[in-house]
């Protein structure tokens, strides 16, 4: 059966995913993630002992390039999509972090 | 601006000079404004810019005419990043952002000589299969207004089916082109994963995410499919591989080639006005010379237990850059921390099936789940992909219908998630697997809306999928039933 989330479980959840619920959110979402969860749970019925995870459709290896310098976005260009921008100075701006 | 609305009609004409690209402009911006309120297609449309970039074209034609997209006027999915037009991927997140550079893909359209109209709507981060999770409103299905145009690729599907633009890009992470395009019944290519860069493509779950066309008919996204392809150094799973499909839709026989269908995946849960259209078309290509079989995909089933804890856990690590700092919005108000700005800023922007989606994902990856869930997916993914390579070694494709039903109210799944995601049952196995897939229209159900053909082939294979889709196209439907450019009905004018 699949865990039955609990409106504290759901609350860690959405600490971790650094999301601020409403209380309406909160319900809602403890009974659908459980929904979801239990349609999910089909997967244990699958004997996977020995079977290798797949995490990527190619057979990958990392392309490497030269560490040399490369035309890349103009710092006035990065910075200016930000909600609050310090042009001058090429920042972003965040609420205090250290100390306050 | 007269004759079939497809990308090789438009370009030659501009080519020779017989129309100009300003003229095609003018006449696609014109469909838009008397269509487009009763659809919603569009998120934003720049007339003015679009038409000074069809003057310039003009005014270098004769050094142009060599281009494929020569002042074909085309839109771009609202979650591809374009620096002339904002790219929000529907969200409140990233109301009013402007990226600072062009996806790939859009470079590539541009470079071919297309006119970019504006980006369509789709659902939030390409999330669902209806487009009613945009942030910014529903677009509603060219064929019925009261019905979905399926998602998340729903704006672009809907702009080609109302006959707005000859081509539109879509992404596609588990059907998000196919499913719509057949929903509108329109034609729709999800490229093999690699072949088409994701470079600029705001990423939902980077393993299975991929651009392709929507078009009204084959050879048109034969067209856009070259375009498009090509190996990209800034996409660092773009592949290397430069095999031409043009000429794809020349021959119309199909004698040798074999398709397999999997029988058992379509015994229940599939409309019968669906199957009945599936069938039609299955004998069709026998006609052409196909030979038809039966394969088994026993896997094919767990597909989308296991999509949605993969694109899930890749979501919420793809999403965690949206976090007030480095572009969009910043939720308004005095945060003591970091932290709560974040939170406040999250919380506020996303809507509520991102939310689900991070959330499922932070959870099927944390501490005590990542083996029961997260691991398991990928073994099952695994499992899913091996089928297909044994059906590969009989078959050159695999034949579904695109989705198992017709075009769905709009509202009509918005409250049950499992039950949405259940549209994608049989278009997530070609984006777990990496294989390219294409929808072309088979028919209609009952109700007159919609059914799509889905074909799916062995990886780098775009090349058999054309030629067995244009053979289709040509000889599986009677003319009246024809859609695409030749379409003797406009879908918001029935006869």
């Amino acid at each position: 059966m699949p865990p039955d989330l609990s409106t504290e479980e759901v609350s860690r959840i959405a600490k971790l995913s650094r999301l601020s619920l409403t209380p309406d959110e909160l319900q809602l979402f403890s009974r659908q993630l459980a929904g979801i969860l239990g349609y999910v749970e089909q997967l244990q019925a699958l004997d996977t002992t020995d079977v290798p995870p797949t995490s990527h459709p190619l057979a990958l290896t990392s392309p490497l390039r030269e560490d040399d310098l490369r035309p890349s976005l103009p710092r006035e260009d990065a910075v200016g999509a930000a909600p609050e921008p310090d042009q001058e100075a090429g920042f972003f701006k965040v609420p205090r972090v250290i100390g306050g | 601006m007269t004759g079939p609305f497809t990308i090789k009609a438009i370009r030659n004409a501009v080519a020779s000079g017989s129309t100009s690209a300003v003229e095609c402009c003018e006449a696609a911006l014109a469909r838009i404004r008397e269509a487009d309120g009763s659809i919603g297609a569009f998120r934003t449309v720049d007339p003015a810019r679009a038409l000074s970039r069809a003057a310039d074209i003009d005014r270098r034609r004769q050094e142009l005419a060599h281009l494929p997209l020569l002042g074909v006027p085309v839109a771009v999915k609202d979650n591809i990043c374009t620096r002339d037009f904002p790219t929000t991927a529907a969200s409140r997140i990233l109301e009013g952002y402007v990226p600072p550079y062009d996806a790939a893909a859009v470079e590539r359209l541009t470079a071919a000589g297309a006119v970019i109209l504006g980006k369509t709507n789709c659902d939030e981060f390409a999330m669902g299969s209806s487009t009613e999770n945009s942030a910014y409103g529903v677009t509603r299905n060219p064929w019925d207004r009261e019905r979905t145009p399926g998602g998340s690729s729903g704006g672009s599907a809907a702009a080609v089916a109302a006959q707005m633009v000859p081509l539109a890009l879509g992404s596609d992470t588990g059907g998000s082109i196919r499913q719509p395009a057949a929903l509108c019944g329109v034609v729709g290519l999800k490229p093999t994963y690699g072949r088409v860069s994701r470079y600029g493509l705001l990423a939902f779950a980077s393993s299975l995410d991929q651009i392709g066309p929507i078009t009204g008919c084959v050879e048109d996204a034969a067209v856009a499919f070259e375009v498009l392809a090509g190996h990209d150094p800034r996409d660092a799973t773009s592949v290397v591989y430069d095999e031409t499909t043009a000429g794809a839709q020349a021959p119309e026989s199909l004698d040798g080639l074999r398709i397999g269908v999997p029988r058992s995946l379509i015994r229940e849960g599939v409309e019968p006005g669906v199957l009945e259209a599936f069938e039609r078309a299955l004998a069709a290509l026998e006609g052409c010379g196909a030979r038809i079989s039966t394969v088994e995909l026993p896997h094919s089933r767990y597909g989308i237990a296991a999509y949605y804890l993969i694109a899930t856990a890749e979501a919420s690590a793809n999403l965690a850059r949206y976090d007030g700092v480095r572009y969009g919005v910043r939720a308004p108000g005095e945060d003591r921390t970091l932290a709560e700005m974040y939170d406040r800023t999250r919380g506020a922007g996303f809507g509520a099936e991102v939310k689900r989606r991070i959330m499922l994902g932070t959870y099927v990856l944390s501490a005590g789940y990542y083996e029961a869930y997260y691991r398991k997916a990928q073994q099952v993914r695994t499992l899913i992909s091996r089928d297909y390579d044994e059906a590969f070694a009989q078959v050159n494709a695999v034949a579904l219908p695109t989705s198992p039903t017709g075009a769905f109210r709009l509202g009509e799944r918005t409250a049950d998630p499992v039950l949405m995601y259940l549209a994608d049952v049989f278009t997530v196995g070609a984006n777990l697997a990496g294989l390219p897939a294409i929808t072309v229209p088979c028919g209609f159900t009952e109700g007159r809306l919609p059914v799509g053909l889905q074909l799916t082939g062995r990886k780098m294979d775009e090349r058999t999928l054309l030629r067995l889709a244009s053979a289709y196209e040509k000889a599986g439907l009677p003319p009246h039933e024809r859609l695409g450019p030749v379409a003797n009905q406009k879908p918001d004018q029935p006869e």
